[in-house]
């Protein structure tokens, strides 16, 4: 009986994308110039796939789990996500990506169809927790530069990558 | 027992303040500062604390004495990102800002993707090279920088293209040759490159002749040697396929390129029509009765 309260309280007064989760999110059209069309389910695709990932980070950092980062990353990001988490568990950290908010574009597609780069201009609060302890939150609004490459199934983060809003 | 409450009050306040002195600091952040490079921190205050650097590319730690700076050396965060620095004393957070570590030129490598690994000659734009540089601790430099891209052939001058980058990032597209073999692809970026070496083959045969002569009950079709538009012979083992029509019926023989020649004995039957094609080119056609 209990579990339905929040259901029906999530039902009654949340936005959906809270309810099921999701950050709210806003894709705007892409600027290739010129490398390569991009079909509109390649972007769907993509940006499906970044999402999915945005999860998994977040659960990787806060339950510093370096295996729930293999679905969706690769290469130099799996790596250095992998090494901060190594990194928090040495120093007894963990942190949180709380309440995000993005706005996606994609910019290039190569020619050859084997890298998609996405500006991600992300809003969220950062948290950095000993054990259960906050020790500080910040709002952070950051422009982070992704490339996605092409798996046997899905479109995985190679390189993520922030730099402040210019 | 009103009268005594600010007196409690401000007892209160006189025991707490060395301990509230204690735990106050503060961080002076720079902006920004560049990949690998050595930075200082200052603090104010006085009393021990701890600093976290913590973003997603890396997370640090170190002990202060609030009041002196805190040095980091050369080499010790290094990744690319935006990062928290929280100050902590006694488990409490006494500040915390953001700061940005940004790449630090010059670039030292190319992440460089040359597609296709081979092509027939003679075809425009059909060469695409991407080009991802990164500074010496693997971060994507975003600010705009040339790159060169050169495609070295079998013959002819070399094709020069120089493209900047925008979001750390440059394409190009480029035609291949028109004699066979291999062709060398460099993306130079500053002093970092990288090369890709891609195979040129012969394109499609630009004609096909064939010629038939009387081999005892079989007549020999034999194509002359096959080359494609820009004159490359075609590789051995293309298929050319020949058809014989007779009198509603239809023989037909694949034959692999030998020596820039097919040749097979076909029937010889009087009035029969004799054709070959290899992919989208079709020959002559002869109609056997001696003359074409």
């Amino acid at each position: 009986m209990t579990w339905r309260i929040p259901i029906l309280f999530c039902l009654l007064f949340a936005p959906l994308a809270a309810c099921l989760g999701q950050s709210p999110v806003q894709v705007e059209p892409a600027d290739l110039q010129g490398s390569r069309p991009l079909e509109q389910l390649t972007q769907s695709a993509v940006v499906r796939d970044y999402l999915q990932s945005w999860q998994e980070l977040q659960a990787a950092l806060d339950w510093n789990q370096p295996q729930l980062l293999n679905q969706d990353f690769v290469g130099i990001a799996q790596d250095r996500l992998a090494n901060t988490i190594a990194g928090q568990v040495g120093l007894g950290i963990h942190t949180r990506f709380l309440n995000p908010i993005h706005r996606l574009q994609i910019v290039f597609y190569s020619p050859d169809g084997l890298s998609i780069q996405m500006v991600d201009h992300a809003e969220f609060d950062d948290q950095v927790l000993a054990g259960d302890k906050v020790l500080a939150t910040q709002r952070v609004r950051t422009r982070y530069l992704v490339v996605l490459t092409p798996a046997a199934a899905r479109w995985k983060v190679r390189i993520f990558q922030s730099a402040s809003e210019q | 027992m009103k009268s005594a409450l600010p007196l409690l009050l401000a007892a209160f306040l006189m025991t707490a303040a060395p301990a509230l002195t204690a735990q106050s600091g503060s961080l002076g952040l720079p902006q920004s500062i560049a990949a690998g490079s050595a930075f200082s921190i200052p603090t104010a205050g006085s009393g021990q604390a701890v600093l976290y650097i913590v973003g997603p590319a890396q997370a640090l730690r170190r002990d202060v004495q609030l009041g002196e700076p805190v040095s980091f050396p050369a080499g010790v965060l290094f990744n690319a990102g935006h990062y928290l620095a929280i100050l902590v004393a006694q488990g409490s957070s006494l500040d915390a800002g953001q700061f940005d570590v940004v790449p630090a030129g010059p670039p030292a490598s190319l992440s460089f993707l040359a597609e296709p690994s081979r092509l027939p000659v003679e075809l425009q734009g059909g060469v695409s090279g991407t080009a991802y540089v990164f500074d010496a601790w693997r971060n994507l430099i975003v600010a705009p920088l040339p790159v060169t891209f050169q495609l070295e052939q079998a013959s002819g001058s070399p094709q020069t293209q120089t493209v900047t980058t925008r979001n750390g990032v440059a394409w190009t597209r480029m035609n291949s040759a028109s004699k066979e073999g291999a062709a060398t692809f460099v993306a130079r970026a500053d002093s970092a490159a990288a090369t890709r070496v891609i195979q040129e083959v012969p394109g499609d045969p630009c004609n096909l002749t064939i010629t038939a002569q009387p081999d005892g009950q079989q007549v020999r079709i034999e194509t002359a040697p096959l080359r494609d538009c820009s004159g490359n012979p075609i590789p051995d083992g293309t298929i050319v396929t020949f058809t014989e029509n007779y009198n509603g019926m239809q023989s037909t023989v694949d034959v692999p390129l030998r020596h820039d020649v097919a040749r097979v004995d076909m029937p010889a039957f009087i009035g029969a029509t004799i054709s070959a094609a290899s992919g989208v080119v079709a020959g002559n056609q002869i109609r056997w009765g001696g003359s074409r």
